[in-house]
């Protein structure tokens, strides 16, 4: 380092002299800022989900009192979870779509397990609101899905993006059907 | 205010050892201040002043707040009404945060009209421009505290912005929340920053006014102090304006506290929070309104979606105030001697006002056209006009020095109120 300071360039002889302490400061520098990188992780890692909190990543719901055309909310890991008993009209109005049409392209196969009961993640992917369209009184926007009040993005039958800032599908959370009419998400 | 260091014994006993009077003679006593400073120059000590009430009151709610998504709402409730004085605590601590955006928004405007950016005060600009970002951060933690509709859904709103990140987006958005939504692990961390924040606040406050007193205050003319008659001594002549401009800041600030202290809330924020439920329509406190509508307003640009593009079109808003100083080429620091940007300046305070009022309303309609264009123009003004208006413009002859502007006989004493000049 006092090399540097001085004002004439550096000669080979300087240069040579300096080589073994400019090693063990550049080394002992560098295995201490590598050290203290690693010190920040578990601070930082404390930050991401607990295990209690992971734990808590199972629901289970009963279906058999939903009614066709009826739509339930659920809890799952602090979000809504929206569950659809679609009518046949919907399932059909759902298949229909030209997928050249869609913003984020999916068909309706690939997005229910049984045609007849929707399951997504009531969550708008554009900023986190969680759209409207569960009540009946509810405004369901131009495609019959769903209708984000905070910035308009509109939903279908199959929870897929029409219109408005929401770039992506309502996502599918993983499910499974463990009897006819109950469903464990998560 | 401060005696000199050899009056007394004891002070001149601990200022041997400890310098403080002679640091505070040099920096209060001798601290030669331009002897124009307008009304505009409160607000930097203003903005000081609340920053300590916010201090205050803060520490004092927390010895009652709970930080808990079962307790927060109660336990606010609580303090308004079962905590002696709690409910003013609360109400001075709530319209504080409003009143400090209010003198840190004039200060900074007051500093782009006089060109207090300019060399040699770009560090001293920048730093006030992390003061306002960290100011951000905490007021945004803050708001979340209460727990009610509208802490909630911001908190979910304005964390997802960084879902917008490519790749790493979802994984950044749950380690901010730790957790799968906003919940309450989001809420404890957000009590604990909120109460570090302040004083790291504290801290660039302290670099902030180390870099002040380098160069000293600019002034209404913008021209530098060229000698003794330039100047004044900071105290007592600035102590007793700041005072003065305190009293009257604190008159209104207490008329919103006692009389009116829900006026700039949002009465959803009486809501308890309700993850299942989104409020009809979520906006954010007034200060934030510009630059949420600058986030709603941004579309698709070239292969960026709208999300992103709105992202970082919310922070270049504020990053771009980094580069000031080297975006605006004009060697003259005060609009009063730059006939053309002297009008373009109202521009800008217009545009943000446009921004704000959009912010607040849906982005529908003629909404959407409105933010779009305030948008464009708020990055156009910082990127493009800055620059060319100093190539183009032709600023008028500038004042030979401070005295001779502002006195009839160009620096003559002014009586026994300057004792700098009796020399």
């Amino acid at each position: 380092m006092a090399d540097a300071a001085q004002p004439k360039p550096m000669d080979a002889h300087t240069h040579d002299s300096g080589t073994r302490r400019d090693f063990l400061q550049i080394a002992a520098t560098s295995l201490a800022g590598i050290g203290a990188a690693i010190a920040v992780w578990p601070l930082i890692d404390s930050m991401n989900a607990a295990k209690d909190t992971l734990a808590l990543s199972t629901t289970e719901v009963d279906l058999a009192p939903v009614q066709m055309g009826q739509r339930l909310t659920v809890k799952w890991r602090g979000s809504p979870v929206f569950v659809d008993h679609r009518t046949a009209d919907e399932i059909k109005a759902a298949d229909a779509v030209d997928l050249g049409s869609l913003r984020d392209p999916q068909t309706d196969a690939q997005r229910v397990q049984k045609p007849e009961w929707l399951i997504v993640v009531g969550v708008c992917t554009h900023l986190g609101c969680v759209p409207l369209g569960q009540k009946p009184t509810d405004p369901r926007g131009a495609y019959g899905g769903w209708f984000c009040p905070c910035h308009g993005s509109q939903y279908d039958t199959s929870g897929r993006i029409r219109q408005g800032p929401a770039p992506l599908n309502l996502a599918v959370p993983p499910y499974q059907f463990t009897t006819a009419t109950t469903v464990k998400i998560g | 205010m401060a005696a000199a260091p050899q009056q007394n014994k004891i002070v001149r006993w601990i200022d041997h050892r400890l310098p403080i009077f002679t640091f505070m003679q040099h920096e209060l006593n001798e601290y030669p201040t331009p002897r124009n400073l307008s009304y505009w120059w409160n607000f930097g000590s203003l903005s000081g002043i609340m920053l300590v009430i916010m201090i205050v009151t803060g520490v004092f709610l927390a010895m009652q707040y709970t930080p808990n998504v079962n307790m927060a709402f109660d336990s606010v409730e609580r303090i308004m009404r079962d905590v002696n004085f709690g409910w003013l605590l609360r109400y001075l601590h709530m319209n504080g945060a409003s009143f400090f955006f209010i003198v840190v928004y004039v200060h900074l405007f007051r500093g782009l009209y006089y060109g207090s950016y300019k060399e040699p005060r770009e560090l001293l600009w920048m730093l006030g421009v992390v003061i306002l970002l960290l100011m951000m951060a905490t007021a945004f933690m803050g708001y979340v505290l209460p727990w009610g509709q509208m802490s909630f859904w911001g908190a979910k709103v304005i964390t997802s912005l960084f879902s917008a990140i490519p790749v790493v987006g979802d994984s950044i958005v749950r380690w901010l929340w730790g957790g799968f939504s906003v919940d309450n692990p989001t809420l404890n961390r957000f009590f604990s920053l909120h109460y570090l924040l302040p004083f790291v606040i504290v801290g660039v406050v302290v670099l902030h006014l180390v870099a002040l007193h380098q160069h000293g205050s600019n002034n209404p003319l913008g021209i530098d102090r060229k000698g003794p008659q330039d100047s004044i001594p900071f105290h007592p002549y600035y102590t007793v304006k700041d005072m003065f401009g305190l009293g009257v800041f604190l008159i209104i600030y207490a008329a919103f506290v006692f009389y009116m202290p829900n006026a700039l809330g949002d009465p959803q924020n009486y809501v308890q929070a309700n993850p299942m439920q989104t409020p009809l329509e979520i906006v954010p406190e007034w200060y934030f309104l510009p630059f949420y509508a600058i986030l709603r307003s941004v579309p698709d640009i070239l292969f960026i979606p709208a999300k992103l593009a709105g992202v970082l079109c919310l922070f270049g808003a504020i990053g771009v105030l980094f580069f000031l100083p080297w975006l605006d080429t004009s060697r003259v620091r005060s609009a009063r001697f730059r006939p053309v940007y002297k009008w373009v300046f109202w521009l800008l305070v217009i545009d943000v006002a446009v921004l704000g009022y959009c912010g607040a309303h849906r982005p529908e309609g003629w909404f959407i056209l409105a933010g779009r264009l305030s948008t464009l123009y708020y990055f156009v003004h910082f990127i493009i006009l800055f620059p060319v208006i100093g190539w183009l413009e032709r600023p008028l002859p500038l004042p030979t020095s401070i005295a001779a502007a502002v006195t009839r006989k160009g620096g003559a004493p002014l009586g026994a109120a300057s004792p700098m000049e009796k020399h």
